[in-house]
């Protein structure tokens, strides 16, 4: 009989390119947390792994498209709803992932952003928020909170925060939730949830960035963040987004806080061209056209 | 007997305790060795209370550790 430590594997080992781990990231970053829920997803999701791109931008969360065994896209800076968008209008048939920081997404990839909800592109789109640009030496982000020290911000933040879930809203996205890398768990039932749904879908994971924004801030290291959000976090399904917003030491509302559906703008757009064009428009392949 | 059991790959480990502190029955702790890299990774202290629920394979971050029951696994071995 082969001994059981050679049988058993890490579940999350077969969705990696294990040539590259150990990963880059610091000790107690929540990153690879998220991933392992990101994994649990996919398993429980029983979703084709051929059928499914994960593209990111960069910085630290930018690194997951290059660790994960997906057809993955490694696009430039702010540039990875763009690129997901491109390949969800191409190829349909594929169910796209955008994973990616809230620098990247909601800095210099904020436009892209509120438009593809805007228009309802299918795409799954997963923000680690670490509040910080981590990657680029700590400088504070559109998300870092008031008061919050950076190497931008050396006497406290005094810019307000953008609250992502309600940007999200606000735009038109049709499933917005937040969790923290401390709810394993429910992390990877949203995302099992996504991965399942049509529309623009948002999530937003809190994560821990120990070495560029708790350092500065005195905060401790990885485990003092997982406690923190242990503690101070509060499950609010369906609290008005509005009122979610963080602050530096405040209460973290988690939840899933929108799912609603509405026409996808692949939907939208071929049934407005075949109402003008008729049978001039051949939409493509499998497409349901009426 | 225990339900479930735990493997670690100490090398890959990077010593943030997060498998440590949220494992519900407390089979681990942070040993006083050192791995190549310099951290301590966790070692079995309460081996009969693993469940093989495998939360600290979903808290860590580094891939360095998962769970497993045990039954499950023996059987998937003699098949
Ligand atoms: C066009 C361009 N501008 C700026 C940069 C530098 N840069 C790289 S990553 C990054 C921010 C990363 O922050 P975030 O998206 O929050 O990811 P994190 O590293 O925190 O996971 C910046 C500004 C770049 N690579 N390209
Ligand atoms: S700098 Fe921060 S976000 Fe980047 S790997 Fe380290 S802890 Fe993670
Ligand atoms: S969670 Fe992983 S990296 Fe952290 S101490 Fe446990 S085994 Fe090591
Ligand atoms: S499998 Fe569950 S019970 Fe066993 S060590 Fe891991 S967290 Fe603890």
């Amino acid at each position: 009989m082969i001994p059981v430590e050679e049988v058993a594997t890490n579940p999350v080992e077969p969705f990696l390119r294990m040539e590259r781990i150990p990963h880059i990231w610091c000790p107690g970053c929540g990153i690879g947390t998220s991933v392992n829920s990101f994994t649990r997803a996919l398993i429980e999701s029983e979703a084709d792994l051929n059928k499914i791109a994960i593209v990111s931008g960069i910085g630290c969360t930018g690194r997951v498209a290059g660790y994960m065994k997906l057809d993955s896209f490694h696009t430039t800076h702010g540039r990875a709803i763009p690129f997901a968008t491109g390949l969800k209008l191409a190829r349909p048939d594929l169910t796209v992932v955008v994973y990616s920081g809230d620098g990247d997404l909601f800095a210099i990839g904020g436009n892209h952003f509120i438009h593809a909800a805007r228009r309802n592109i299918d795409l799954k789109v997963i923000c680690v928020n670490n509040l910080i640009y981590a990657m680029t030496g700590g400088q504070a982000a559109p998300t870092t909170p008031v008061t919050a020290v950076s190497t931008t911000s050396p006497y406290g933040c005094y810019e307000p925060p953008f609250n992502l879930p309600y940007l999200a809203a606000a735009a038109g996205a049709t499933y917005v939730a937040r969790w923290t890398t401390f709810h394993v768990r429910q992390l990877a039932r949203a995302m099992k949830e996504i991965l399942r749904r049509k529309g623009f879908s948002f999530i937003e994971v809190i994560s821990p960035c120990p070495t560029l924004y708790q350092r500065r801030n005195k905060m401790g290291d990885g485990l003092d963040a997982m406690k923190f959000y242990k503690e101070h976090s509060k499950v609010k399904n369906g609290a008005p987004t509005a009122e979610v917003g963080l602050d530096i030491a405040g209460d973290i509302i988690v939840g899933k806080f929108i799912e609603i559906e509405r026409p996808s703008y692949a939907d939208v757009m071929r049934h407005q061209l075949h109402a003008r064009l008729g049978d001039r428009y051949a939409c493509e392949e499998g497409a349901v056209c009426q | 007997m225990a339900k479930g059991s735990v493997s670690i790959i100490v090398e890959r480990c990077k010593g943030c305790a997060f498998c440590v502190e949220f494992c519900p029955t407390k089979v681990l702790a942070l040993s006083s060795a050192f791995n190549a890299k310099g951290y301590h990774p966790p070692h079995v202290v309460a081996p009969e209370k693993c469940s093989g629920c495998d939360l600290c394979g979903m808290y860590c971050p580094d891939f360095a550790i998962y769970g497993y029951k045990i039954g499950k696994k023996e059987s998937e071995a003699a098949a």
